[in-house]
């Protein structure tokens, strides 16, 4: 795949960056893996994003907080390089519940690139990854700076 | 014409702001973004009160998308049981604060559209339900901050109903 490795110190540089994204603090992400196009971030269960208080299962909502943040990074770190990048659309399926008291990592990966657009692609999964929580689809903006 | 003389506004008031209440308060994540809902007869407006923890872009400041797309979905599940519950709390044909309150819906998908950037301050939304079936749901979502003519997010959604109670069932 298109994954690189990063030194520690790119990957506290990349934790930097998404720690400075308040919703994305308040939501405990932290990148697992980033490069290429290609992040993984994950989002640890907590009482807190509970949305079906029946069930104790994470809502919807926060699944989504998590998608979005990955489809940006991934946005972010393409080979292109954008400047800065804003949701343009987002649709989510959920395929099953996430599983009460397990941590959900997002992979989200940058497909397609073009001048102003990006295309990404994203899997959300729990423990068991054979059984993906969640899919999505979205477009992000791609802000190449003057004259790019 | 022998019409039954209305209830007292204050009882009507007080039902309906009860079972509004009782919907959300079971919900954590809604509280851990901070949203309320304004109710006009059957009418409810969510309220999405501004919070730093809900920045996306420092630099900008905007709201965070996933915040925005949250909210969108929030307010579609509310709107989408309050439309559920409405009918038998009118009829006392159940209590919703009781145990046969039907669950949640839960979302099949959630397709949002950023319109603008989310400005730092209070954003609203109403969510419009385009197609309730025994089973599925259709529901269309908008959110405004300054003006109601302006959207800075719209969503469209897809819900699976959740099995019906014991009292719903009996109703029909």
């Amino acid at each position: 795949m298109t994954q690189t490795h990063l030194t520690e110190a790119q990957l506290a540089l990349a934790q930097q960056f998404i720690s400075a994204l308040p919703h994305s603090r308040a939501l405990g992400m932290q990148i697992e893996q980033i490069g290429k196009g290609v992040a993984v971030i994950s989002m640890p269960y907590d009482l807190a994003l509970v949305g079906d208080p029946a069930t104790g299962v994470i809502h919807g909502g926060a699944v989504s907080a998590l998608m979005d943040t990955c489809g940006g990074a991934a946005v972010l770190c393409h080979a292109e390089a954008p400047l800065a990048t804003a949701t343009i659309s987002l649709r989510i399926d959920y395929m099953r519940p996430a599983t009460p008291g397990q941590r959900i990592t997002a992979r989200a990966e940058c497909h397609h690139m073009t001048r102003s657009v990006a295309f990404i692609r994203a899997v959300a999964c729990d423990d068991d990854t054979s059984r993906p929580v969640a899919t999505a689809t979205g477009s992000f903006t791609a802000e190449r700076g003057a004259g790019g | 014409m022998n019409r039954p003389r209305p209830e007292a506004v204050q009882l009507v008031k007080q039902r309906r702001d009860a079972a509004l209440a009782a919907l959300i308060a079971g919900v954590p994540y809604i509280g851990f973004l901070g949203i309320s809902f304004d109710r006009r007869g059957d009418e409810l407006t969510a309220v999405l009160r501004f919070d730093q923890k809900l920045i996306g872009n420092p630099a900008l400041p905007a709201l965070h998308g996933g915040a925005t797309a949250a909210f969108l979905e929030v307010t579609a599940i509310i709107e989408l049981s309050w439309a559920q519950v409405w009918e038998p709390l009118e009829s006392g044909a159940f209590d919703p604060l009781g145990k046969d309150a039907p669950g949640l819906p839960k979302t099949i998908d959630f397709s949002v559209d950023y319109l603008r950037p989310g400005l730092p301050r209070d954003a609203y939304a109403r969510a419009r339900v385009n197609r309730s079936g025994r089973r599925y749901a259709s529901v269309h979502v908008e959110a405004w901050q300054d003006n109601r003519a302006r959207l800075f997010a719209q969503a469209t959604g897809h819900f699976l109903m959740p099995a019906p109670g014991a009292a719903v069932a009996d109703n029909g």
